[in-house]
C-alpha cells in the first residue's frame, strides 16, 4: 500500500497549532507586561523569565522584554500571579474593547 | 520437506518462515505449544526476533500493536478467554490499520469453564474487522500463517488463523515444511507505509471527530465514519486481493487451491453440509456415507470467514435442495452465525424463494463434547431430504438431558 | 548525578503547540511543555486516554511535536515494550520511548501492565501525571485522589479512602530509578527525566499536576496550590535511585529548614475539601506533622546535630 494512500485510512495527526482554533478568544483578563517593571525589560538582558516558564501554553517568549501570543493567550493569570516583580496586570478585555 | 509434528508446531514453524519480528504471548492451553515453540527457536538462535512475555493477552495485543505501528512484523496467539481479553485491542489493531498476524486456537469460553474445542471465541470476534481464515488441517495452518502475512501487509488489515484446539493443535500429522529460500521470495521483508519515527513525526489514533475537519494544510481530512468505511470497503477489496496471494503462492510452491471454500463431492449435490474448520474433514466420512446409501450429498468448508465471500459462497450452493450448517458456535437467542451469513447470502444471490435451497442449522460440540460420525450421519439423513428444512431451524446435536 | 538547571539553561525550542484544548491554567501544560524540553525531539510517546489526549490535539491536527501513539487506556506500559521491541527488531539505536499516562492510566487501569514491564526490565521512562482523578471524564475519583477530596462520585462526604501511593508500588518492583516531581517546580521535573533516562529499565516519575476545575481554584493559582502542597509537607519531592531514598529540591528544603507551611493553607484553597470537618483536617495535619519529624530526625541522624 502506498505511503499516500495509508495516511488517509487511518487516524495520523500531523503537527500543528490551533488544535481548538484561535485559543486567545478563551480569555476574559488579558495580561500585559510592564517592561519598566519586568526584570529583562528592566535590566535590558535575557533574565528570570519565570513567566516564560510557567505558562501552561507557551505562548510567553524568552525575549527581552517577553512577549505574549495573545492569539492563543487563554488567559489563565499564572504568568501574573508568579511574576516575581509583578510586572504583570490582568486587565479586562472587555474594557480594551471599549477603547 | 515432509515432518509429522502437531498443528502448532505447523503454525510456529509458519511464524518462523514468516519472519516475524516481535512477537507477544501470554500461555493459554491449548495455544502454549505453538509459543513455547516460538520461544524456544528464538532463544536457541534459530528465529531473529524480540519474543516479549507479557502479563496479559491485553498487554500481548498492546505490544504487537505498538510495534506494528512502529514498523515491526509482528505476531501474536491466543485462545478462549485470552482472546476475549483482548477484545478491546482487536478492535483497535483493525482501526489502526495494522497487518498483525494472530493464531486463534479455537476453544470454548467461559462461564462456566471449558478447555475444550469450540469455535465460539474466534466467532464471537467476527466483527472486529479482522480477517478470518479457518484451516482444516496442518498444511493449511502452515500454509495459511505465511499467507496471512502476505495478506495483511497488502491490505493492512489484521488477519486471524484459526484452527481447531486438540483437534489440530496438539495432533502430530504429515505436512509439508516450506522452504526458507522460497518464502523470502513469497513474502519479502515488511515494508511499512508509516511507522512512528522522530524523522517523521505523527500522532497515531487521535480522537477522531463525527465530521470531516481540516487539516494542517487546509485539505480536507476524513471524519471518524470514513475511516470505518474505508476499513470496510478494503475488507472486501481482501477478497480478490487473496485470490492473489493464493496464485503467487502457488507459483512459488506449487501448491494451492481455492483460497475461500472448500467443496468435496458437491459438483451434483443435493444437500450440501457446510462448516468451519477440521469438523469439515470429519463431515467427509459422512458423505462418502450418504453417497452409498444414494444420497447426493457434499460437504464445503468456508476457510475465509471475514470478508465472507457471500457471492462465491452463494453460487457454490444455489444448485442444491438444502444446505446443512453445522456449528460449534451459535449467536444465542437466534442461530449460528456463519447459518445466517449463508442464508443472508443466498437472499442477495439467488433467486426467488422457491428456487432457493433450503438452510437448516446443527449447533454441536460446544466445549468439547464429542462428535461421532453416527450422530453426524443421523443429522445428516434427516435433513437431506425434500422436506428436510422444515421444523427447528436450529437443531442441537448430542445433548442429554436426564 | 546532581544537576540543577536553570530557566536560562533550558532549551528555547517549543515541543508543544499553542492553541491546543488543555483547559486554562492546565498545570499538565506546564509539565508536558517542560517534559518535552527535557525528552528531545528523538522521542516515542504513548498515550493513553486522559487530559493529555485532549491537549495532544483531535485529528487531524497534532499539538505536540514527537511522534505519538494513542493507546487503549489499560496498555501504555506494555505498548511502550512494543515500540522497544520493534525499535530492536528493526535495528533503530537512540531513540527514547516513553509512556506519558493519567493517574487513573497508571495506579488503576494501568498497573498491571506497567508492574508487567518493569518485572521484565523494559527500557524505557514512565510518566505518571496525577491530577488525583479522572479529570478528562468530569471529575470521578481515582486510586489517587486524596482523603476527603469531593469529586463527582464521592459527591457529598468526599472520598472515604486515603491516596494510594503509586511510587511506593514501583519502587518495590526495585527498579532502578523511581522519582515524584510537580507541575509547579519545572526545573526539578525537568532534571529528575534528564537523569531518569540515564537509568536502565523502566524508570518512573510521578507528577503532581494541579487541576483548576477538578479541585476547584482559580486558573491564575494552579502553581501557588502545587507549590502549598509541597510545602505543606503533604506531597514529597523524592526520588528513590538504586533503593536509595532521598528528598530533593523544596521537600529538602523543608528538612534544611524546618519549616512545613500548615495543611490547612493548601485544603483552603481548594473547592474540593470544602465538607472536610476541622477534625480531619487536624488528623491529617497530625499525620503530616509525625512524618516529617521521622525525616528531621534521621537527617540529623545521617547529618550529624548541628
Amino acid at each position: 500500500m502506498k505511503q499516500r494512500d495509508y495516511r488517509k485510512k487511518i487516524s495520523l495527526s500531523e503537527t500543528g497549532p490551533g488544535d481548538a482554533g484561535k485559543t486567545g478568544s478563551w480569555r476574559i483578563l488579558r495580561p500585559v507586561i510592564d517592561p519598566q517593571v519586568c526584570i529583562p525589560g528592566r535590566r535590558n538582558a535575557p533574565a528570570c523569565y519565570i513567566c516564560w516558564l510557567y505558562c501552561p501554553d507557551g505562548v510567553i517568549s524568552r525575549t527581552v522584554p517577553p512577549g505574549i501570543d495573545y492569539q492563543y493567550c487563554k488567559g489563565c493569570g499564572i504568568c501574573a500571579e508568579e511574576c516575581p516583580t509583578k510586572a504583570i496586570t490582568m486587565v479586562e478585555e472587555s474594557s480594551l474593547l471599549k477603547e | 520437506m515432509q515432518i509429522i509434528e502437531t498443528g502448532n508446531v505447523a503454525a510456529a514453524l509458519g511464524v518462523k518462515l514468516a519472519r516475524a519480528q516481535v512477537i507477544a504471548a501470554y500461555p493459554i492451553t491449548p495455544q502454549t505449544p505453538l509459543t513455547e515453540k516460538l520461544s524456544e527457536f528464538i532463544e536457541s538462535g534459530e528465529m531473529q526476533a524480540e519474543y516479549v512475555p507479557v502479563e496479559s493477552e491485553h498487554s500481548a495485543l498492546a505490544v504487537c500493536i505498538a510495534a506494528s505501528s512502529a514498523g515491526a512484523r509482528s505476531f501474536t496467539a491466543t485462545s478462549a478467554n485470552g482472546l476475549l481479553y483482548m477484545h478491546e485491542q482487536i478492535h483497535w489493531a483493525a482501526g489502526a490499520r495494522l497487518p498483525l498476524v494472530m493464531c486463534v486456537v479455537n476453544r470454548g469460553v467461559g462461564a462456566p469453564w471449558t478447555i475444550w474445542n469450540d469455535h465460539q471465541d474466534s466467532i464471537s470476534q467476527r466483527d472486529t474487522g479482522w480477517i478470518q481464515i479457518y484451516a482444516n488441517d496442518h498444511q493449511q495452518i502452515i500454509d495459511s500463517v505465511i499467507k496471512a502475512f502476505a495478506l495483511a501487509e497488502e491490505v493492512m488489515i489484521p488477519v486471524m488463523v484459526c484452527y481447531d484446539g486438540y483437534i489440530l493443535s496438539h495432533t502430530h500429522m504429515p505436512f509439508d515444511v516450506p522452504e526458507e529460500r522460497l518464502v523470502d521470495e513469497f513474502l519479502p521483508p515488511y515494508l511499512p507505509p508509516y511507522s512512528l519515527d522522530p524523522a517523521d513525526p505523527a500522532n497515531l489514533n487521535t480522537v477522531t471527530m463525527p465530521d470531516v475537519r481540516p487539516d494542517v494544510r487546509g485539505d480536507t481530512a476524513p471524519g471518524y465514519m470514513e475511516i470505518r468505511y474505508l476499513l470496510h470497503k478494503d475488507m472486501l477489496e481482501a477478497i480478490p486481493a487473496f485470490e492473489r496471494v493464493e496464485e503467487r503462492f502457488r507459483s512459488v510452491f506449487g501448491r494451492g487451491s481455492n483460497p475461500y471454500i472448500e467443496p468435496y463431492r458437491c459438483e451434483d449435490a443435493d444437500y450440501i453440509a457446510v462448516a468451519l474448520g477440521s469438523l469439515s474433514y470429519h463431515l467427509r466420512d459422512v458423505v462418502d456415507t450418504l453417497r452409498n446409501e444414494g444420497v447426493r450429498a457434499g460437504v464445503m468448508s468456508v476457510h475465509l470467514y471475514r470478508p465472507f465471500p457471500d457471492e462465491l459462497i452463494a453460487r457454490a450452493l444455489s444448485g442444491c435442495s438444502g444446505v446443512v450448517v453445522f456449528e460449534k458456535a451459535l449467536s444465542y437467542g437466534y442461530q449460528g452465525a456463519l447459518c445466517s451469513d449463508i442464508k443472508s447470502a443466498l437472499y442477495r444471490h439467488t433467486g426467488e424463494p422457491g428456487g432457493r435451497p433450503f438452510v437448516v442449522n446443527y449447533i454441536l460440540g460446544l466445549g468439547g463434547r464429542e462428535i461421532t460420525t453416527p450422530d453426524l450421519l443421523d443429522a445428516m439423513r434427516s435433513s437431506c431430504s425434500p422436506d428436510g428444512g422444515s421444523g427447528d431451524e436450529t437443531r442441537w446435536i448430542g445433548l442429554r438431558f436426564s | 548525578m546532581h544537576v540543577k538547571t536553570t530557566i536560562l539553561d533550558l532549551p528555547e525550542e517549543e515541543l508543544v503547540n499553542p492553541g491546543n484544548r488543555a483547559c486554562a491554567g492546565c498545570a499538565l501544560g506546564i509539565a508536558y511543555r517542560v517534559g518535552l524540553k527535557a525528552l528531545g525531539k528523538n522521542t516515542l510517546i504513548v498515550v493513553p486516554p486522559s487530559c493529555l489526549t485532549v491537549l495532544q490535539g483531535l485529528y487531524p491536527i497534532a499539538a505536540t511535536k514527537l511522534p505519538s501513539l494513542n493507546v487503549t487506556f489499560a496498555s501504555t506500559a506494555a505498548a511502550a515494550t512494543g515500540l522497544l521491541a520493534a525499535l530492536k527488531a528493526t535495528g533503530r539505536k537512540g531513540i527514547n520511548v516513553v509512556g506519558w499516562a493519567g493517574d487513573g492510566g497508571t495506579s488503576d487501569i494501568g498497573l498491571q501492565a506497567l508492574s508487567g514491564a518493569c518485572e521484565r526490565g523494559d527500557d524505557f521512562l514512565f510518566i505518571c501525571y496525577d491530577n488525583e482523578g479522572y479529570m478528562n471524564t468530569g471529575v470521578q475519583r481515582s486510586g489517587t485522589t486524596p482523603q476527603w477530596a469531593l469529586t463527582a462520585n464521592t459527591p457529598i462526604k468526599g472520598k472515604l479512602q486515603p491516596k494510594k501511593d503509586v511510587a511506593a508500588i514501583l519502587a518495590a518492583h526495585n527498579i532502578e530509578y523511581v522519582a515524584t516531581t510537580s507541575a509547579a517546580y519545572p526545573l526539578d521535573l525537568y532534571d529528575k527525566i534528564k537523569k531518569a533516562l540515564t537509568f536502565q529499565g523502566v524508570k518512573y516519575l510521578h507528577i503532581h499536576i494541579p487541576c483548576p476545575p477538578g479541585w476547584g481554584f482559580e486558573p491564575r493559582y494552579a502553581v501557588k496550590v502545587g507549590k502549598l502542597a509541597v510545602e505543606s509537607g503533604l506531597f514529597e519531592l523524592c526520588e528513590i535511585e538504586k533503593s536509595q531514598f532521598r528528598h530533593t529540591g523544596a521537600s529538602l528544603k523543608i528538612i534544611e529548614k524546618r519549616r512545613l507551611v500548615p495543611v490547612r493553607d493548601y485544603l483552603k484553597a481548594q473547592s474540593r475539601f470544602k465538607t472536610m470537618s476541622e477534625a480531619e483536617t487536624e488528623k491529617i495535619q497530625e499525620s503530616i506533622t509525625r512524618r516529617w519529624e521521622g525525616y528531621f530526625k534521621s537527617f540529623d541522624d545521617i547529618n550529624g546535630e548541628e
